[in-house]
C-alpha cells in the first residue's frame, strides 16, 4: 500500500471500464487489474463496487456478458462491450477530457 | 431497453441460476485475488485473509449486485413477503390474536357497512326508481294528526281527482294492506293481500314473472273479479305450476280469477304480500272522507319533487269542489286542516327512519375498529420492541432504512389480509343470520347481500389499518437512530420513556373511545329501561294470546249475525281450560293497523269555527278491557246486551275525559258524536290510556265504540266491525295444544273463518321495542368488544412496562422499597393512563351523544348517572387490568432481576 495510490473518483469507474473493455472481452478480476495496471499502479478500484458497476452497465446494455473458459481452464464470465457501449465510450471519453482540459486550463491560469 | 427487461425478467424469474452465476463470479474473482497474492509471497492463509479484506462484504455486495440489476423491488418484497410470513407463523398467538382481533372489526364493519349500502344506497328495485315518490301530504290545521308519523293518507275521490288532473306523473295510483281468507284449497287460510287501484303496477313498472298486471277493466266495481299472486304465494299453494293462469281462487267468499304472478323479490313499497286485488272504486258512491290509502306516483322525466308537491297543491282545491261529504255537509271544511302535498322520494318512504340507527351503528363500529386498530399496534410495537436487536443488526449489514420499513409493513398487510379475510368470512355469515332473524323494523332485508361495493370496503379497510397499525412501529424502529437501539440492546435499565409514550397514547385513545361506546350502550340501556317501566296501558303480554278473524259479508250476510259469530268464537274461546277471559276488538294497541280517527263533538261544548282535533277510534268488545288488564277507571265496560240493542253508548280514554270535562269521573253521563247525523252517544265508562302508537309515542287521545253501531249512512241500518282482532287471557298461551284447542273453538262455530296473525301481545309489544332493542343490542355488543379490547389494551402496556422495569423494581426492592409501594406505583400508572382516557372519553362523549338523541326516550343525551357509571365501570376494569403485572412486579426477586442483565 503506497501513498501514491487514489481512490477514483465518483463516475470515473464506468468509463475506465468500459475504456479496458474497448480492447478486447475481460473478466473482473483482469478488469481491475488492467486499471491498476495501466495507471501504474495509481488508480486502485475499489473491488467492492466493481462488480455492481458491471452489473449496472450490463443493465443497461452497454456491455453483454458470457460464461468462457480462462487460460487455465477455469470458468470466468467475460465482460465484452456492445455496439451502444462504443458509442457511450466515445461520448464519455470526449466529455472526460473536455473536463479535464477544462479543469488543468483553471489551474494553470490561476 | 430490451436488454434492460430481458435482464430484469431473467434476474426475476431465473432467481436460482443468477444467484449462482453471481455466487460464482464473486468467487472467481476471490480465487484470482489469492493466486496473486500467493504469488506475491503470502502464506496461504494471509493471502486468503487479504483477497476478502479487499473484496469487501461479500452478501453486501451481492446485495449490490441485485440492486444494480434492478431486481430489488419484485425480488425484495417477494423476500420480505416470505420473511413476514415465517415471522408470523413463528409466532401463532400474537398472529393468531391480532387477526382474530382484526378479522372481527372488519367482519362487524364489512357486515353493517353490507346494510347500510343495501338499505340506504341501493337504488329500490323497480326501473329508474329515481322517478317515484309517495304521495305524502300533512295537515297541519287537522289537529291530533300530527302523532301519526305518516301524514294524511289519501281517500279515494283524492285518487280521482289526482289522477285525472295532475300534469306532473307519468302514473299515480293508492294501496293498501289487508288480510282475506282464501277457501277453497285444502284448509281455509288467512293470506296477506294488497288492494292497488289503477297506475300503482304501471308506476312500479315491473312486469309479471307470468301472466299480465292487474288492466283497468278489473279496477271497474262491476267488472270481471281478478286477483294476482306474489312469487312466494304462488310457490307455496301452487308449486309454481304455470298453469294457474286463468284458475279461480275463492278470495273472502268471491270468486276470482289469477291473471298473473309477481316476480320473486317483489315488495310493493315495503308491503309483503301474497295476493294483489284490485281495488275498483265505485265513483258513483264516493266522498270527500276516508284518508285510507297510500299514494304512489312516478314522476315524468325532468320533474322535481318541489314541481310535483305544486301540481298537487294546485288540485286540492279542485278535489274539495268536486266531490261531497254528503247533502248538508261543508266541502270547504278541509280547508281548515290545511292540507299541504309533502311528496318524499320512494325509498326515503321504504327506509323510514332506520337511517338514523344505521348511521349510528356504523360510527360504532367504525370506534372499535379504531381500537382493534389500536391494539393490534400495541402488540406490533411489543413485537418489534423484541426485535430491537435483530433490526439493528440487518441494519448493520446492510439493510437500509426503506428496507426495514418495508418489511414491517409488508407483515402487517400481511396481517390486515388475513384479518380481512377472516372478516368477509364473518361478514357474510353475519348477514345471512341477520337476514334469517329478520329484526323487525329493518326495511328491504332480503334485498341485503355482500355485494362487490361491501368486498371493497373490506379490502381497503384490511389495507388501512395495515398502515394505521404497521406505520406505527415502522417508523418507530426504523428511525433514523437505529445504531443507538443496537447499543442499548441489553442494557435495558429503565424503560426509555420515549419508548412506551406511543403506547401510552395508543392505551389513552383506546380507553376514550371505548368510553364513548359504553356511555352510548349505557344510555340505551337507560332507554330500553324507561320504555319498560312506562305503563303500555294492558298487562301481563305475555299470556295474553291474540289473532284476528275477518267475517266477509258473503259469509255472513247481516250485521247483527256477524255480531252472533262474534259473539259465539268469544263463548266458545271461554270454554277451552286454562282461559279466563275473552274480547275482541278492531285492533290491538301497537298492533299497527291502519288506525281509523275523526273529529268528535261533545254536548254542549260547541265551538264553532275552532279546529277540533282529531281522536283515535277504536272498536271493542264486552270484556275485551278485563281481557287485556286495561284499567276501569270510572264507570264500566259494554255488555252484550249495549251491543245487541245498539244502546247509544261509548266509552273514552282518561286523557280524553280529562280534556273534554276536567275529570274522569265528571265524563259519565255526558254525550259525544262524530257528526251531526248520529245519535248523541252516551259515554258509560272511561280507561285508563293505552299507548296505542308503542311506548315512545304519547297515549292519543281515543274514543271507544262498540263493534255494532247504527250506519254512517243515517238511521236504523246498522254496521259490524268484520276484521277484529280476539285477545284471549290464559296461562297457556303459545302452547301448540293450546292453539289448536283456540282454532278448533273458533271452527265450531263457523269452520270457514281462519285465524291471521297468531301472535301474542308479548310479541307485538317486543316489536314496538325493536327499533330500540336491536340499538341496544348492536351497541352492547360493540360496548362489550370495546371494552375487552380496552382491557387487553391496558394489561398489554402495564405488564410490558412492568418487565421492562424488572431491572429498576429490582433495584428498588434491593434497595428496601415495601411491596405496597410497587404495587401502587404500577396500578398508578395504570390508573393515570385509564384516568385521562376517561377524561378525554367524557369530553368526547358529551359532544357525540346528541346524535343519539334521536334514539333515547326518557333519558338526556348527557345523563350523569351513564356517565358517571361507565366512568367507575372503566376505572374499575382497568385497575384490575393492572393488578395482574402488578402483583408481578411485587414478586420481583432483586438478585434473578439484577442478574439478568
Amino acid at each position: 500500500v503506497t501513498e501514491s495510490r487514489i481512490d477514483l473518483p465518483q463516475g470515473t469507474l464506468d468509463l475506465l471500464i468500459l475504456r479496458i473493455l474497448a480492447l478486447g472481452p475481460e473478466h473482473g478480476w483482469a478488469i481491475s487489474e488492467r486499471i491498476q495496471q495501466v495507471s501504474k499502479d495509481v488508480l486502485r478500484v475499489q473491488q467492492g463496487s466493481l462488480y455492481p458497476a458491471l452489473h449496472r452497465l450490463e443493465r443497461r446494455g452497454w456491455i453483454k456478458a458470457r460464461w468462457a473458459t480462462t487460460g487455465n481452464n477455469r470458468r470466468a464470465k467475460y465482460y465484452d462491450l456492445t455496439k451502444t457501449g462504443h458509442k457511450q465510450l466515445e461520448a464519455e471519453e470526449s466529455g472526460w477530457k473536455k473536463l479535464a482540459a477544462a479543469v488543468a486550463q483553471v489551474l494553470e491560469t490561476t | 431497453m430490451l436488454s434492460d427487461l430481458l435482464i430484469r425478467l431473467r434476474s426475476l424469474f431465473r432467481r436460482k441460476a443468477v444467484e449462482t452465476e453471481l455466487e460464482d463470479e464473486l468467487r472467481f474473482h476471490l480465487d484470482c485475488q489469492i493466486e496473486k497474492h500467493l504469488r506475491a509471497g503470502f502464506s496461504a492463509a494471509e493471502a486468503r485473509r487479504r483477497a476478502r479484506l479487499e473484496l469487501g462484504g461479500f452478501e453486501q455486495m451481492k446485495e449490490e449486485c441485485r440492486d444494480a440489476r434492478g431486481v430489488i423491488l419484485v425480488e425484495t418484497t417477494l423476500q420480505d413477503f416470505r420473511y413476514g410470513l415465517r415471522q408470523l407463523r413463528r409466532s401463532p398467538a400474537f398472529t393468531l390474536v391480532a387477526v382474530l382481533t382484526l378479522g372481527i372489526g372488519i367482519g362487524a364493519n364489512t357486515a353493517v357497512f353490507s346494510v347500510l349500502n343495501c338499505v340506504l344506497f341501493e337504488p329500490l328495485p323497480y326501473p329508474k326508481a329515481g322517478e317515484l315518490v309517495e304521495l305524502r301530504q300533512i295537515a297541519p290545521g287537522a289537529a291530533g294528526l300530527a302523532s301519526f308519523s305518516d301524514g294524511l293518507r289519501l281517500s279515494p275521490s283524492m285518487y280521482f281527482t289526482y289522477a285525472r288532473q295532475n300534469r306532473a306523473f307519468q302514473s299515480l295510483g293508492v294501496w293498501a294492506t289487508g288480510t282475506a281468507s282464501v277457501t277453497g284449497l285444502a284448509t281455509p287460510e288467512q293470506v296477506r293481500y294488497v288492494l292497488v287501484s289503477e297506475g300503482v303496477l304501471e308506476a312500479l313498472n315491473v312486469p309479471p314473472a307470468i301472466g299480465r298486471w292487474l288492466s283497468r277493466a278489473d279496477q271497474v266495481p262491476q267488472g270481471p273479479k281478478t286477483v294476482m299472486l306474489s312469487y312466494g304465494y304462488w310457490q307455496r299453494r301452487f308449486g309454481g305450476d304455470r298453469s294457474v293462469i286463468g284458475r279461480n281462487i275463492t278470495v273472502d267468499s268471491r270468486l276470482r280469477e289469477i291473471v298473473g304472478v309477481m316476480p320473486q323479490g317483489f315488495h310493493l313499497v315495503d308491503a309483503d304480500f301474497d295476493l294483489i286485488v284490485p281495488i275498483a272504486f265505485d265513483r258513483s258512491k264516493l266522498i270527500l272522507a276516508g284518508f285510507g290509502y297510500q299514494g304512489i306516483a312516478r314522476l315524468r322525466p325532468g320533474i322535481t319533487i318541489a314541481q310535483a308537491d305544486a301540481d298537487l297543491a294546485r288540485m286540492v282545491p279542485i278535489w274539495m269542489r268536486s266531490w261531497s261529504n254528503g247533502p248538508g255537509t261543508n266541502p270547504l271544511f278541509y280547508e281548515t286542516w290545511k292540507i299541504t302535498p309533502a311528496l318524499r322520494p320512494l325509498k326515503r318512504a321504504v327506509i323510514g327512519n332506520i337511517g338514523n340507527v344505521l348511521w349510528v351503528l356504523m360510527g360504532t363500529i367504525g370506534v372499535v375498529m379504531l381500537i382493534a386498530c389500536a391494539n393490534v399496534a400495541n402488540l406490533l410495537l411489543v413485537r418489534v420492541d423484541s426485535r430491537r436487536q435483530e433490526i439493528a443488526i440487518r441494519a448493520a449489514l446492510g439493510a437500509g432504512r426503506g428496507r426495514i420499513v418495508k418489511e414491517l409493513l409488508l407483515q402487517s398487510v400481511l396481517l390486515g389480509l388475513a384479518g380481512g379475510a377472516l372478516g368477509v368470512g364473518l361478514a357474510y355469515e353475519g348477514l345471512r343470520l341477520l337476514v334469517a332473524m329478520g329484526p323487525a323494523g329493518l326495511p328491504r332485508l332480503t334485498e341485503i347481500t355482500l355485494d362487490g361495493r361491501a368486498l371493497g370496503v373490506a379490502v381497503l379497510l384490511s389495507l388501512l389499518s395495515s398502515l394505521l397499525f404497521g406505520l406505527i412501529p415502522a417508523f418507530k424502529y426504523a428511525g433514523p437512530r437505529i445504531s443507538e437501539s443496537l447499543r442499548s440492546v441489553g442494557r435495558a435499565a429503565t424503560a426509555s420513556a420515549e419508548r412506551l409514550h406511543l403506547r401510552n397514547l395508543l392505551v389513552v385513545a383506546q380507553v376514550a373511545m371505548a368510553l364513548i361506546l359504553l356511555v352510548s350502550a349505557g344510555l340505551m340501556v337507560r332507554t330500553f329501561q324507561a320504555l319498560r317501566s312506562v305503563e303500555p296501558g294492558f298487562i301481563d303480554a305475555p299470556h295474553l294470546e291474540t289473532f284476528r278473524i275477518s267475517i266477509p259479508a258473503s259469509l255472513v250476510a247481516t250485521p247483527q249475525q256477524v255480531t252472533r259469530t262474534q259473539n259465539d268464537i268469544a263463548d266458545k274461546l271461554a270454554q277451552v281450560p286454562g282461559v279466563t277471559s275473552v274480547g275482541f276488538a278492531s285492533s290491538m294497541p301497537m298492533e299497527g293497523m291502519a288506525p281509523a280517527w275523526d273529529t268528535i263533538e261533545a254536548r254542549g261544548q260547541a265551538h264553532p269555527g275552532e279546529v277540533t282535533p282529531l281522536r283515535l277510534f277504536e272498536n271493542v268488545s264486552p270484556q275485551f278491557f278485563h281481557t287485556t288488564g286495561t284499567r276501569i277507571i270510572a264507570g264500566r265496560e259494554f255488555t252484550w246486551s249495549d251491543v245487541y240493542g245498539t244502546r247509544p253508548v261509548v266509552m273514552v280514554s282518561e286523557n280524553l275525559a280529562r280534556e273534554l270535562w276536567g275529570a274522569p269521573s265528571a265524563a259519565l253521563g255526558k254525550s259525544i258524536r262524530e257528526f251531526s247525523s248520529m245519535p248523541w252517544h252516551e259515554v258509560i265508562g272511561v280507561v285508563q290510556d293505552v299507548r296505542e302508537n308503542g311506548v315512545q309515542e304519547k297515549a292519543p287521545a281515543i274514543v271507544y265504540w262498540p263493534t255494532m253501531m247504527e250506519d254512517l249512512y243515517g238511521p236504523h241500518t246498522f254496521d259490524a266491525v268484520r276484521t277484529v282482532t280476539f285477545a284471549v287471557r290464559s296461562s297457556r298461551t303459545g302452547t301448540e295444544k293450546f292453539l289448536n284447542q283456540i282454532r278448533d273453538a273458533v271452527w265450531s262455530v263457523n269452520s270457514s273463518l281462519p285465524l291471521a296473525t297468531v301472535q301474542t301481545m308479548q310479541e307485538i309489544y317486543a316489536r314496538s321495542l325493536s327499533r330500540t332493542s336491536f340499538t341496544l343490542v348492536v351497541l352492547g355488543i360493540a360496548g362489550a368488544m370495546a371494552l375487552a379490547l380496552g382491557i387487553i389494551g391496558i394489561y398489554g402496556v402495564i405488564s410490558y412496562a412492568v418487565s421492562q422495569r424488572t431491572h429498576e423494581i429490582g433495584i428498588r426492592v434491593a434497595l428496601g422499597a415495601h411491596s405496597g409501594h410497587l404495587l401502587g406505583m404500577v396500578i398508578g400508572q395504570g390508573l393515570k393512563l385509564t384516568l385521562i382516557g376517561v377524561g378525554l372519553g367524557i369530553a368526547g362523549a358529551l359532544g357525540l351523544m346528541q346524535s343519539l338523541s334521536s334514539l333515547l326516550f326518557g333519558v338526556t343525551p348527557t345523563d350523569p348517572l351513564t356517565f358517571t357509571g361507565v366512568a367507575i365501570l372503566l376505572a374499575l376494569v382497568a385497575l384490575s387490568a393492572c393488578y395482574v403485572p402488578a402483583r408481578r412486579a411485587m414478586r420481583v426477586d432483586p438478585i434473578v432481576a439484577l442478574r439478568n442483565e
